[in-house]
């Protein structure tokens, strides 16, 4: 029996090089505090930074021989080294802010900056994976190391709450995903994606359309739960205040990228013969998505339970992109998706600094006079705002642009009408806190006015720049993005 | 003939077992009536010639998970938990939702022609390599990377748990 057996060649090893690294870097991390005891945990995040430089350079590496990898589990595309990079990049800034909370929280430790690790490599996984069962896996790994991020602090009441609310609903989320691919398997006999769109596209195969779009269904209510798209956005506000600011920085950004990736790539390739079936439903999704999370941010006081309910509107304009169904609404969601994370963990690195010790509850009037206190985190804060709303010159701007324009091109005008009034009513809840940080005049002295770690900055320059760089210089990675779109059927 | 007769009271025993798994207010009984569910499980895997299931379903599942759950139950302090007021009240919505969502699937199912396919062709008598064989050599071959990569999970859950657990200092 093993004599056709032919073990996997060095370039597949070299593909899964980021997955590898991090693995191998968690691990290390885990060991190194045991050896080296209390004292030195100062060094646990400049070192856990350098197994994520090292996996980004694994992923350049990797990304420049594309083609699949064990069996076709796997496949190395442009369209997965974008995202394999954005989620690193994310990771990279999370781990700058994450140094300062926890020495403040007094909660350093390996375990934190593993379960990142492991986080992202769940994540590379999704970006690259090409079969139902290494969605599954890589979509646990990811969530799992989440779960317990959300509860990291765990002598806190809040933190204990989006805790235990993520990780039940999410487990809820993922079975029904799970289902939908065991009935896949049902139907087709495959859990390959390619194989799939080939058995529902030929005219050989007999099997039932209704059957198939259940399917799609339940693995709609998987992925939508992970993207925080509406009717299961539920739970994101919750876990998005509750959790610890930078791990809120950290999951609005990155496990909701891979996500987008994987849904991306299973209702583009698989599911691509069903378009018609599927797509009111995503179309009914999008538009309730933009609505709620920008009707409710609104009526928010506290700034991060606002930034949460944004991180749900703008995942409603990712799903714009995703209604699209095409090549150019692949590009605009990989794009929207890679200047949302910039400009999202800009915003929550000032939050996690703001915050203070034992992260109090900061209303948004008590910005009040932030400008004056801190000219240049203020300025910041409001480049980071003025991208989340999308005016010319950030990234925020382009984002939105083309995954409106991608929405003209497949003509879903209505949509495209109810995005942009959304954005302009998301506009609002931005500008108010501009304005009270500018106009207001200081009620409190508030105990942030303190100097900003040199972390936090470094996050802060990082991301500023990200979200410049794709406001003013959009081509080159809209170009990458273009040429990874299509997706290999 | 037979292996109806089988299927139906194997049946029984896991859909029997699952209800009362989630009625019984006791959990030691909540953990025994699993015990039988699985235990259905088990039997309809070994009328689908799936041997290998079969036995690591009572190995794994009825041998050690379950243990591992009646020692939590042990260690939890029962009688309190009993007495308390159950968290979730919801009986009637519960109920009604999932005889909607169960007749939604019947008729899905049954206008998908599921439910009326002619008599089912046994499947061909394995040739070759038995079961386990079988299994190995997928396992190891064509789904190397799930199968590793599962560790991984593991790996993730096991050190979450314990950070979950640990004692704060």
């Amino acid at each position: 029996m093993l004599v056709n057996f032919t073990p996997p060649s060095a370039s597949e090893y070299i593909r899964v090089l980021p997955e590898i690294l991090l693995t191998v870097g968690g691990t290390i991390l885990m060991i190194a505090e045991g050896l080296a005891g209390e004292r030195h945990r100062r060094g646990l995040a400049p070192m856990a930074l350098a197994f994520l430089l090292l996996a980004l350079g694994g992923a350049v590496v990797a990304g420049m021989d594309p083609g699949p990898a064990f069996n076709n589990m796997l496949t190395v595309d442009g369209y997965a080294t974008f995202f394999r990079l954005l989620v690193l990049i994310v990771g990279i800034l999370s781990v700058l802010i994450s140094g300062s909370y926890l020495t403040r929280e007094n909660a350093d430790s390996a375990d934190y900056y593993a379960l990142i690790l492991f986080s992202l490599c769940g994540q590379s996984i999704l970006a690259s994976a090409n079969e139902l069962i290494m969605v599954f896996i890589g979509l646990e790994i990811s969530s799992i190391a989440t779960y317990v991020l959300a509860g990291f602090l765990r002598n806190d009441k809040r933190n204990n709450e989006a805790a235990i609310k993520y990780f039940l609903l999410g487990s809820f989320a993922t079975a029904f995903l799970l289902y939908g691919v065991g009935w896949i398997y049902g139907v087709t006999g495959t859990t390959n994606l390619q194989e799939i769109h080939r058995f529902l596209t030929s005219s050989e195969s007999v099997y039932s359309p209704l059957l198939v779009s259940a399917c799609a269904a339940m693995m709609f209510v998987g992925f939508a739960f992970k993207v925080s798209a509406a009717p299961f956005q539920g739970w994101a506000p919750d876990v998005y205040q509750g959790a610890p600011a930078p791990v809120s920085a950290f999951m609005t950004a990155a496990p909701k990228a891979a996500a987008f990736a994987v849904f991306l790539r299973v209702y583009s390739i698989a599911f691509s013969g069903l378009t018609e079936r599927w797509q009111p439903i995503l179309w009914v999704s999008a538009m309730a998505t933009m609505v709620i999370g920008n009707f409710a941010a609104l009526r928010q006081d506290n700034i991060k339970r606002m930034l949460a309910y944004s991180s749900v509107a703008h995942a409603g304009y990712v799903m714009v992109a995703v209604v699209a169904h095409s090549e150019a609404g692949v590009a605009a969601a990989m794009f929207y998706l890679a200047s949302y994370a910039f400009m999202n963990l800009g915003a929550f690195a000032i939050v996690t600094h703001y915050v203070g010790k034992g992260e109090r509850y900061v209303g948004i009037d008590d910005m009040a006079g932030y400008a004056r206190q801190q000219p240049l985190i203020a300025a910041l804060f409001t480049w980071f705002l003025l991208s989340l709303i999308g005016v010319p010159l950030t990234g925020g701007f382009f984002g939105k642009f083309y995954v409106f324009k991608s929405a003209i091109d497949s003509n879903l005008i209505w949509l495209t009408v109810l995005g942009l009034l959304n954005s302009a009513v998301a506009a609002y809840y931005y500008l108010r806190i501009i304005v009270v940080m500018y106009f207001h005049e200081p009620t409190n002295e508030t105990g942030a006015a303190g100097p900003v770690p040199a972390g936090v900055r470094l996050a802060l320059i990082g991301s500023a720049i990200g979200v410049f760089v794709l406001g003013v210089m959009p081509s080159a990675v809209l170009e990458f993005a273009n040429r990874s779109a299509m997706l290999s059927r | 003939m037979l292996d109806t007769i089988f299927f139906y009271v194997f049946a029984l025993l896991t859909i029997g077992g699952a209800i009362a798994t989630i009625t019984r207010r006791s959990a030691m009984h909540s953990a025994l009536s699993l015990i039988v569910s699985l235990l259905g499980v088990a039997g309809l895997y070994l009328l689908q010639k799936a041997e290998f299931l079969f036995a690591v379903q009572i190995v794994l599942y009825i041998g050690g998970i379950m243990v591992l759950f009646l020692f939590v139950i042990m260690l939890v302090n029962l009688d309190q938990a009993a007495k308390e007021r159950q968290f979730n009240r919801q009986w009637l919505l519960g109920l009604v939702a999932s005889v909607l969502v169960g007749a939604q699937m019947v008729w899905m199912l049954n206008s998908a022609g599921v439910l009326s396919l002619p008599a089912a062709v046994p499947a061909p008598a394995a040739t070759g390599p038995g079961n386990i064989e079988a299994l190995a050599d997928l396992l190891f071959r064509e789904y190397l990377l799930p199968f590793e990569v599962a560790s991984l999970l593991l790996l993730v859950a096991i050190v979450g748990s314990v950070m979950m657990a640990k004692k704060t200092s």
